[in-house]
């Protein structure tokens, strides 16, 4: 399993490296694609289905809006020249991504190895969760008993997004 | 770029509109069933609620955006977001009153596991987180579209 996620995981950043390269936005935006759908596909192999069907469904909507966005506006992307800046920045993420590499290798000796070991939380939730909520999905239990901070947090975030959305696109109110 | 625009006013062609309004129905419905098993089956209020989204998103796709009266629907959809949410929080706060006081206290009777009718409160959070999802994402495209239209007026 470890090698079709391998793989799996090597078309997306494929298909991520493809997005900023490519000329046309429309093929830029169905490489975007590429990485949601693997995810979904990596999701289902880890079996995580919950967090997959909202995968799928977010990422279709989000790629529905995107491609109409491009068809209405133009579909060549606008070529700048890196000047100075760009240069100490990129320069910058370069050096920022081979620092988080070091660490990462140095920390993943620590680890469990993949897909075994529970963490004391964890395995408390998988023996406890489904007497105590009556839950027989255990992720729902998670999200609405123990977590209901976090849930609420999640809601009052669509909230304040909906409201800058609409907030930022009024133009009667503007004049 | 004047046929997109044409697109999005007038919609698109017979056949997309037939199989739009085939489909629409039955994407909502599965939208419902998400949400109602949420607390059995994978899936649950923000499955569900996207997906309820969506079939309202196609349906506006497909028929243009003179099709419906789409000032009154964002009014409409910004309204039951805002009651949901407003229901979520009283439902948590219900805890408090009953029972222990706890916030998000699950006081409700539990019921037999694997039934539809179980869990307590669990099944009534997924419905109204449901409603505020698809709300939601309902009136961020509805903004979209709406700005997209007085900008070309």
């Amino acid at each position: 399993m470890e090698i079709t996620i391998s793989i799996i995981t090597g078309l997306m950043i494929l298909g991520a490296l493809y997005a900023i390269h490519a000329k046309d936005l429309l093929s830029a935006v169905i490489a975007c694609g590429i990485v949601g759908y693997g995810l979904v596909i990596c999701f289902l192999l880890l079996k995580a289905p919950d967090l997959a069907i909202v995968q799928i469904v977010v990422e279709t909507i989000s790629l529905i809006i995107m491609v109409a966005v491009v068809l209405d506006s133009s579909r060549e992307e606008l070529f700048t020249k890196p000047d100075a800046q760009g240069y100490v920045s990129s320069v910058t993420a370069i050096l920022l991504v081979v620092v988080l590499f070091y660490f990462f290798r140095i920390s993943l000796e620590t680890l469990d190895t993949f897909g075994h070991g529970t963490l004391r939380m964890a395995s408390h939730y998988i023996e406890g969760a489904t007497a105590k909520t009556g839950s027989a999905n255990l992720v729902t239990g998670v999200i609405f008993d123990f977590r209901g901070y976090d849930t609420l947090g999640e809601a009052t975030v669509l909230i304040t997004a909906v409201l800058g959305v609409i907030t930022i696109l009024r133009i009667k109110g503007k004049k | 770029m004047g046929k997109y625009i044409n697109i999005f006013m007038k919609g698109m062609t017979l056949i997309v509109k037939k199989t739009t309004q085939l489909m629409a129905g039955l994407i909502f419905l599965y939208g419902i069933y998400v949400i109602i098993h949420g607390h059995l089956t994978p899936g649950g209020g923000f499955a569900g609620g996207v997906l309820i989204a969506g079939a309202f998103i196609l349906l506006i796709l497909a028929n243009g955006s003179d099709f419906m009266k789409l000032t009154k629907e964002e009014m409409g959809s910004t309204i039951y977001e805002n009651f949901a949410v407003l229901v979520a929080i009283f439902l948590a706060v219900s805890g408090m009153l009953f029972g222990a006081k706890v916030f998000f206290l699950n006081w409700l009777p539990k019921g037999t596991l694997g039934e539809l009718v179980s869990a307590g409160m669990i099944p009534l959070y997924n419905i109204f987180i449901g409603i505020e999802v698809a709300a939601s994402i309902l009136s961020i495209f509805l903004a979209l579209v709406i700005f997209k239209e007085e900008i070309s007026e």
